[in-house]
């Protein structure tokens, strides 16, 4: 990437930034790295690709635009699905964030653009006036505002830039590739930002637990945690009902199960002691893979902010009493005990 | 019952739509899809409230609040105290959750 400035401003009479790079199709071992580090959520901002215009293979005057984000997986994906293609790529400054969140952020947007369509002198580089914007562009982009302000047509490409050869070669993307999906894949490759978000708070949480109500609790608390980011991110097309909150008590209340049994036939404790104490488990777990199934909407392409707002009133209350109720219990055990009441 | 998603901010005004099909060709959900003389809104619940058909709708027939459903930002803005729509997403963010699509 960005190998060599190809500038071609023989052909342009007026200021030219001269910023035209050359890229290609090729995912080196180095971009590969640069995608797992990211995934990983290492230096979340630093997968940068430089904003312009870039030449993929031999591109003319005829030649094929499309836009990206300056983001590193966006723009490779993007460039090796177009392998045997001569285009050129308009990179947009988005800071680093993907097409789609930065279209939501509005810095994958109309001004910006236009911004760079002007700023690279596409207009004298390419005889057409048309730019092909990935679909889940669209919510920064507005298409006639940009052929207004620009000259430039916007045409929405497919969602999925593994799409793009056949579109290219039909000239439309079918309602089929209009569709977002969110298959197993997609989800996998969101598990390691979601565990890294939490491990820290995790790890101490378990570590005192350890200590004070001993190793199963710590592993509860773990095995909680884990259902919540790992487990709940493959299982959630299958889960019963629509809410995510009610997916996540349901998931729960599942991996809740075992560590209730297993308190229940535990010590010799008095009855009811193990009887409240297995109840602690079945309160607090699924309260937890809840809350954390609720914060996987912001990583799904499909929940309205209206409807998460709904499930945060309808749900979180519900969860805040379960984790409170089980930590009293929990809590009160754990003096009993102490006291040498049971 | 354990649906939260039946309802949201999604408003079609036909009497505007010129027939153009925009809406059609961004939407990533198939909401709406093509009529005789508009566009007809099929799926309202299936609206993720992205807001591109609003955006892209040359003649504004469509309205939509639109804004990231993420609950961990509006639950972070709710606790600082902060209008819950002010949530910002803060995917890409240093520390930010973030959105599955690339
Ligand atoms: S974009 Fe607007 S005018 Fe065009 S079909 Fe959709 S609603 Fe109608
Ligand atoms: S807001 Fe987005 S999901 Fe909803 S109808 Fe418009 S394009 Fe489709």
């Amino acid at each position: 990437m960005e190998t060599s400035c190809c500038c071609s401003c023989s052909e342009q009479k007026i200021s030219c930034s001269c910023s035209i790079f050359q890229t290609d199709s090729h995912i080196t071992t180095a971009n590969r790295i640069d995608h797992l580090l990211a995934r990983w959520g290492y230096k979340r901002s630093g997968h940068t690709v430089r904003p312009g215009l870039y030449r993929l293979g031999n591109p003319d005057a005829d030649s094929p635009v499309f836009a990206s984000a300056n983001y590193t997986i966006s723009f490779d994906i993007l460039r090796s699905n177009l392998k045997g293609f001569d285009a050129y790529i308009l990179v947009l400054d988005t800071k680093g964030i993907n097409v789609w969140c930065a279209a939501g952020k509005g810095t994958f947007g109309t001004d910006e653009l236009v911004k760079k369509i002007e700023s690279t002198g596409l207009s004298h580089i390419v005889s057409h006036r048309k730019i092909i914007v990935p679909q889940l562009g669209a919510p920064g982009i507005s298409a006639h505002e940009v052929k207004r302000r620009s000259g430039f047509t916007v045409e929405y490409g497919p969602v999925r830039a593994a799409d793009i050869p056949e579109y290219m070669k039909t000239g439309k993307a079918t309602s089929e590739m209009r569709q977002v999906f969110f298959p197993i894949q997609d989800r996998l490759v969101l598990i390691p930002i979601e565990l890294v978000h939490v491990a820290i708070p995790t790890i101490i949480i378990s570590i005192i637990l350890w200590f004070l109500a001993g190793p199963l609790a710590a592993f509860a608390a773990i095995t909680a945690v884990i259902t919540g980011t790992v487990l709940f991110p493959i299982f959630l097309p299958y889960l019963p009902t629509h809410d995510f909150s009610m997916k996540g008590f349901i998931l729960g209340g599942l991996s809740a199960v075992p560590f209730s049994a297993m308190y229940a036939q535990s010590s010799d404790l008095p009855e009811w002691a193990l009887a409240a104490g297995a109840i602690v488990p079945l309160l607090i777990i699924p309260a937890v893979v809840a809350y954390l199934g609720l914060n996987f909407t912001g990583s799904t392409p499909y929940t309205s902010r209206t409807g998460v707002k709904k499930e945060i009133f309808k749900y979180v209350p519900i969860m805040a009493a379960m984790t409170g109720i089980g930590t009293i219990i929990g809590i009160s055990l754990c003096i009993f005990r102490l006291a040498g009441v049971i | 019952m354990f649906h939260s998603y039946l309802v949201n901010s999604l408003k079609f005004h036909k009497d505007r739509c010129i027939n153009c099909k925009r809406c059609i060709e961004v939407c990533p959900h198939g909401v709406f899809s093509a009529g005789e003389s508009h566009v007809e809104l099929v799926h309202q619940a299936r609206c993720m409230e992205c807001g591109a058909c609003a955006l892209n709708c040359p003649v504004q027939a469509i309205e939509v609040e639109s804004g990231v459903g993420c609950a961990w930002a509006m639950i972070r803005a709710a606790l600082r105290g902060r209008d819950m729509d002010s949530g910002e997403c803060s995917c890409g963010g240093d520390a930010g959750s973030c959105c599955g699509i690339e």
